[in-house]
Order: structure tokens, then sequence, then C-alpha cells
């Protein structure tokens, strides 16, 4: 199963403007850097991810892509 | 019925050329002694299915035909004088990101608000570069209105071989008088070859984006970039100069363009009735401005009398062209007054008796 | 997995060299967005200005001409005059819109241009290192408003939307804003109807983005967003102010 949520990194500016919009509240800005220097954003728990696509829409950078899941298997 | 001589004033004769030239698009201000101009095209523009758009200022127009032609099509504007002040920085821009088009000066008195009537005190900004950056355009002076009218014919395909940027410099008299003329055929625009380079939209018959653009951040790039013109400029001064020499075994030379080699034949006619040995050397190109038509009087020419609607500008190059040895005086009136032929044989007869030369 | 947000095709594989936090990337983006959804971008030539965003033509993947300052919606007016197919579009600041190019803006919205113009107010010079321009709001600190602009001496603020809201000329004319994701949405919705009205050949189009500038106004992005709201939001309100009929709500 993909991910949710991917980061294109050396695109983040550590801007933080994706952080505050994550109605789960789950991207932060990591102290992971990317090339150019920036501090990059991460999520703590990819599971929690509703995949609203709220961080992506605040993303100056097209940095985040975000996907939602087809159909939960029937259990 | 095409091939007959028709009365036509000067300036709607220009609009015709243009318009026989495949010019659809006219992007133009009000501004005298130019306003026939537009007016004519207002409506033969739109009769041939192309666009006369008035635009809210010089500097609007101008850009209009930087956008034109970036789409690929011919285009002109015209203007007078302070006109053509406001579109240098968009001339600028046009020799810059390698556009084709017309630009048509009738020069007025200056400077500032100046007069109306004719005068050639724009030699300088338009030979010299009115704006900014090293950049060069054609500049063509015809001096009677079959020559503007080829002249202006030729000048859009000097504009598309070089994408450049061509201008046709006249005068207020030149665009107000009427004289006879023969128009060339009626070209259509759909026969021209297509500019792969033009902003069209992709329209998916190409992969890769057009762009028309002047910027160079990098100044290695700009610098590749203005010696890329140069070799444009280069080709230009080698193919594209042109002047006229009357009586090429004459002692001593007007040297004049324009409205004002008309007046100074006149002057030259009553001289050589006289017995004088008195020639003209008359620049059609004003850039790239004639130089081997002066070398090649070197040996025989003793002097030269510049004339010019001006207080002296085309006299400068003409010095350069002939260096030092030779006298080379000048006669010029300015503010729209147009010099007197018997002034001008006068100055002409005092060069020859200092210089000694016999009638 | 099912896509709920990628990358516009419409806008090109380039890194931007804006700020971190600038608002313009998110208006490229609109923007791109719209030509995708619109299925324009074969036929999109875009005009660039000179501002911050002088390199847009490198943003997005369609057919560019650069502007000299402040010119672009003649240029535009060029283009689309000689190639009515296109979809044309300029994309400017508002030094370049709403000080030196005003007359340009403003003539084109009069003669009913069929463009499509994107106005980023973000009521400062960005490029040149923060000066004041038409658009700063009164009191605010700039290079050249050092002790907070002084309208005694400068003026006000200048609504260019408002200004061109009456010209009969203007079929779609709208002030969006990009400082949150509802607004965002908005504003995409207004870039879509402003491309739409051109397709449809209905007039000029503009929209206005209220955007930000973390460097020359001295803050961090997110402080941007919120001076944004809170002082330009007011002076500078957000809504459509001319729509035509035959250009109807999305409802998302």
């Amino acid at each position: 199963m993909g991910s949710k949520w991917v980061l294109n990194s050396e695109r983040c500016k550590g801007c933080d403007l994706c952080t505050s919009v994550c109605p789960v509240d789950i991207v932060y800005l990591s102290d992971t850097m990317n090339r150019k220097g920036y501090r990059t954003v991460q999520v703590t728990d990819e599971e929690k991810c509703i995949s609203c696509g709220f961080c992506a829409m605040m993303c100056p950078d097209v940095a985040i892509e975000v996907y939602r899941p087809e159909k939960e298997a029937k259990k | 019925m095409d091939q007959d001589l028709q009365l036509v004033k000067g300036n709607e004769a220009v609009a015709e050329a243009a318009a026989r030239a495949g010019c659809r698009y006219f992007f133009g201000y009000p501004i005298t002694p130019q306003n026939e101009l537009p007016a004519y095209m207002s409506w033969r523009l739109p009769e041939l299915g192309g666009v006369y758009l008035q635009a809210e200022s010089e500097v609007a127009a101008i850009n209009m035909v930087y956008g034109a032609a970036g789409a690929g099509v011919r285009v002109m504007t015209s203007s007078s004088s302070p006109g053509i002040s406001l579109k240098q920085e968009g001339i600028s821009y046009l020799a810059g990101s390698e556009l084709p088009c017309v630009i048509v000066n009738m020069v007025r008195g200056g400077p500032g608000l100046g007069s109306i009537q004719p005068a050639q005190s724009d030699y300088f900004q338009a030979t010299k570069g009115g704006g900014h950056g090293d950049y060069r355009m054609v500049v063509l002076g015809p001096s009677d209105l079959q020559e503007l009218v080829d002249l202006t014919y030729e000048s859009f395909n000097i504009a598309d071989r070089y994408r450049n940027p061509v201008m046709i410099l006249g005068d207020g008299i030149m665009g107000q008088m009427m004289e006879p003329v023969r128009f060339p055929e009626l070209l259509d625009p759909q026969t021209l070859p297509v500019k792969e380079w033009a902003t069209t939209g992709r329209g998916g018959k190409r992969k890769e984006n057009n762009l028309i653009n002047s910027l160079y951040l990098d100044a290695e790039a700009c610098w590749e970039h203005n010696q890329k013109l140069g070799e444009k400029y280069r080709q230009m001064k080698e193919n594209e100069t042109r002047w006229e020499i009357l009586y090429e075994d004459a002692e001593f030379y007007f040297a004049a363009y324009g409205t004002t080699a008309r007046i100074v034949k006149k002057a030259l006619e009553s001289l050589r009735q006289r017995g004088y040995s008195v020639g003209l050397v008359r620049p059609i190109s004003l850039w790239p401005f004639p130089d081997q038509a002066f070398a090649s009087l070197a040996e025989k020419a003793r002097g030269y009398v510049v004339v010019e609607m001006s207080m002296g500008q085309m006299v400068e190059d003409v010095r350069l062209a002939v260096g030092s040895e030779l006298p080379v005086e000048f006669i010029g009136t300015a503010g729209g007054v147009m010099p007197h032929p018997s002034d001008i044989s006068d100055k002409m007869e005092t060069l020859i008796r200092e210089v000694g030369g016999h009638k | 997995m099912k896509a709920v947000f990628t990358r516009p095709q419409a806008l090109s594989d380039q890194a931007t060299h804006y700020c971190p936090g600038c608002l313009h990337g998110i208006a490229h983006r609109l923007v791109a967005e719209a030509l995708d959804e619109l299925d324009l971008t074969e036929r999109a030539v875009g005009v660039a200005s000179v501002g911050c965003s002088v390199f847009t033509y490198n943003y997005f993947d369609c057919d560019f001409q650069q502007a000299a300052h402040g010119r672009a919606p003649a240029v535009a007016t060029g283009i689309k005059r000689a190639r009515p197919d296109s979809i044309v579009f300029t994309y400017q600041g508002d030094g370049d819109l709403a000080s030196i190019g005003a007359a340009e803006a403003m003539h084109a919205a009069s003669r009913g241009e069929k463009i499509t113009v994107i106005f980023i107010n973000n009521a400062i010079y960005g490029m040149t290192g923060g000066q004041m321009a038409p658009t700063t709001l009164e009191g605010q600190r700039t290079t050249t408003s050092p002790s907070g602009r002084d309208v005694s001496l400068t003026g006000h603020p200048l609504r260019m939307s408002e200004m061109l809201q009456g010209l009969p000329g203007v079929a779609y004319l709208a002030r969006v804003s990009c400082h949150d994701v509802k607004h965002i949405r908005q504003a995409k919705q207004s870039v879509q109807k402003a491309f739409e009205v051109q397709r449809e050949g209905l007039g000029f189009a503009m929209v206005e983005l209220l955007s930000n500038c973390p460097t020359n106004w001295g803050m961090t992005p997110g402080e941007s967003l919120k001076w944004l709201e809170e002082n330009m939001i007011p002076y500078y309100p957000i809504g459509e102010l001319k729509t035509p009929e035959a250009v109807t709500d999305h409802g998302e």
C-alpha cells in the first residue's frame, strides 16, 4: 500500500506554513536538512493522516503530494 | 491597376506600402505630423482582416507591437519625435528579444514639445540608439515618396531577415506632401514563411515552449547574447548599407539625406550650371552609415558641405568617414525651418574659394 | 491509492527562487491548476512582468513573453489581437500593475481585452528590497517609508480592483487571498473563472490575489499570513466584484 503523504524534500524551504493547517496535527518541522540547508517537514504518524490535502494546498513550493487509500479492505 | 501611378500623401503612402508588404497589425497613437498614417490604417487593415488599435500611449503602443511581433505577425507603429522618445525603452526590448517590426518616425522640430514642421534632429536618437544597451536598428532615410514606399515595403523583409526592428526616418514634409507613386503588389501574409520561434501557444504541434525574452541575469549569458547580436549587426552593416552619389567625378560634395537632399539638388544644379565641380553623397541607410561611399571618393574629393535640418548630427558621421584631412563644413536649420538652396550654394562657394578650387 | 493532491502539469518541473513562505508559489499553482483543469495549456501564452515574479516563464510549461516593467497588459493585447485563439494571461505584482503599469492595466480593462490578468498584491516592492508601493498600507514601514507610510505625503493605498470595477469592458473581477486553506479554495475558483471568461471571450478578467512578503515585511511566513489577514483584508476586501452570469459557481 503506497503512502498517503509524500514529500519532495529538496523542494521544501522549511517555511512551516503546512504544519499549522493539518487538522490532525501530524506535520512538523524536523531537523533533517535538505541539500539547500532548509529544515524539512515530516509527519509524526502517517496512519493518522486523513488525506485532506490541506498541507499540500498551503505549500508554496508544491513539495507535498497527498493520496487517499482506494477502499479499505472489508474486514 | 496596381501598377499605375497614384497621387498619394506621404503618411498614407507609408500605410499602403506596409499593407502591401503583408503587415496586418498596427498599434499607434495620435501625434502631428503623422496622423494620416494611423487614420489610413484604421480602415485599411480591418478591410484586409487585420487589426488597427489606438493605444493609450506610445509606451503602450510599442509594447503591443512587441507582443504581436513575438506572436509572429508583421506589425508596425508610427509616431513623431516626442512619441518616438517614449518608445525608446520598448525598442531596446524589441532588439534585445530579437523581434521584427517596423517603426516610422515622421520627425518634427525639437527638443521638448518643439514644433510640428519637418526636421532631422532625431538622427542621433535613431542611429546611435535612443534606448539603453548596445543595440542597433537599420534606419532608412527616403527622400521622395516612391522611395518611401519602396523602403517601407522592403523594411518588413529586412526586419524578418534579421529578427530586428527597422526604422523609417521621414519628416513632417514627407508625411504631408503628395507625389505620384506606384505600389508593389498586395502580399498575402499567409504566403510568408511561418515564424517557428513565435509564441502562438504550442497548439499540440510542438513539445518545447517558445519564449520571447531579453532577460539574462547571468552576466556571462548576457555577454554571450550581446556578442550574438553584434554578429547580426555586422551582417546588417555588410548587406543593408544603401546610398546614392550624384556626379561621382566632382571635386566637392554635398552630403545630405531625406527631404534635405532634394533641396540640396536644387543648389547643386545651380552651382553646376555656373561651372562648379560639385556632387552629392546621399545616404539612404542612415544606419548602417555608408562609410564606403565617402571612401570611394577619397582620391578625388577636396571637401564636403553637410546639410541637415538639425543643428548638425549626421555631420559627425561624415567627419568620421572622411577623416581629418578634408574640410567637412556644415550648414543647417532646425526647429522646422527648411534650409534655402541659395544659402546652401553660398556655403559651398565659400568652401571652394577657401580651398582654392577653380570654377 | 487515489491522488488527492499532485503537482499540476502546467507547472514546469523547476524549483522556484521565491523566499520560503512566499505565496507567489501558491498563486503560480492556482494558475497552473486552472490551465490543467480547463485544458488550455496548449493554447496558453503567458506574459511575465518585472518583479519577484520576473522568472515566471521558467515556472510554467507553456509559451511565454517577458514584458517590460508595467507593460504586460499591452504586450498581452498585442499577442491576443494577433492570435485571438490563444489564451493569454499576464502575471504581475503590485509595483508592476498598480504603479508603473496602471495605465496599461486600466486601458486593457477599458478596451475589454479578452485576456486574464493575475495581479499579486503584497503591498510592497519585493525584488528590489522592500520599497513602498502604491498598495503599501498607511503606517506600513518599508525602506522608502521608514517611519511608516504617511498618506498626507504619499496618498492612500491604491485599490486597483475597485478602480477597474466600473469599466464596462471588465467581465470578471475578484479579489482573493491565499493566507489560509479556505481562502486558497476560493482563490482557485476565481482564477479558474478568470480563465473561463477568456475562453468564452466575454471580456477582460482580473484576479487580485492578496499575498505576503516575509522577507521585506520582516516576519516569519506564519506571522506574515496573520498580518495579511488582520491588516490587508480590512483595506482590500475579499470578494467577487464582477461576475458575468455565463460563469456559474462550481460547487466543490
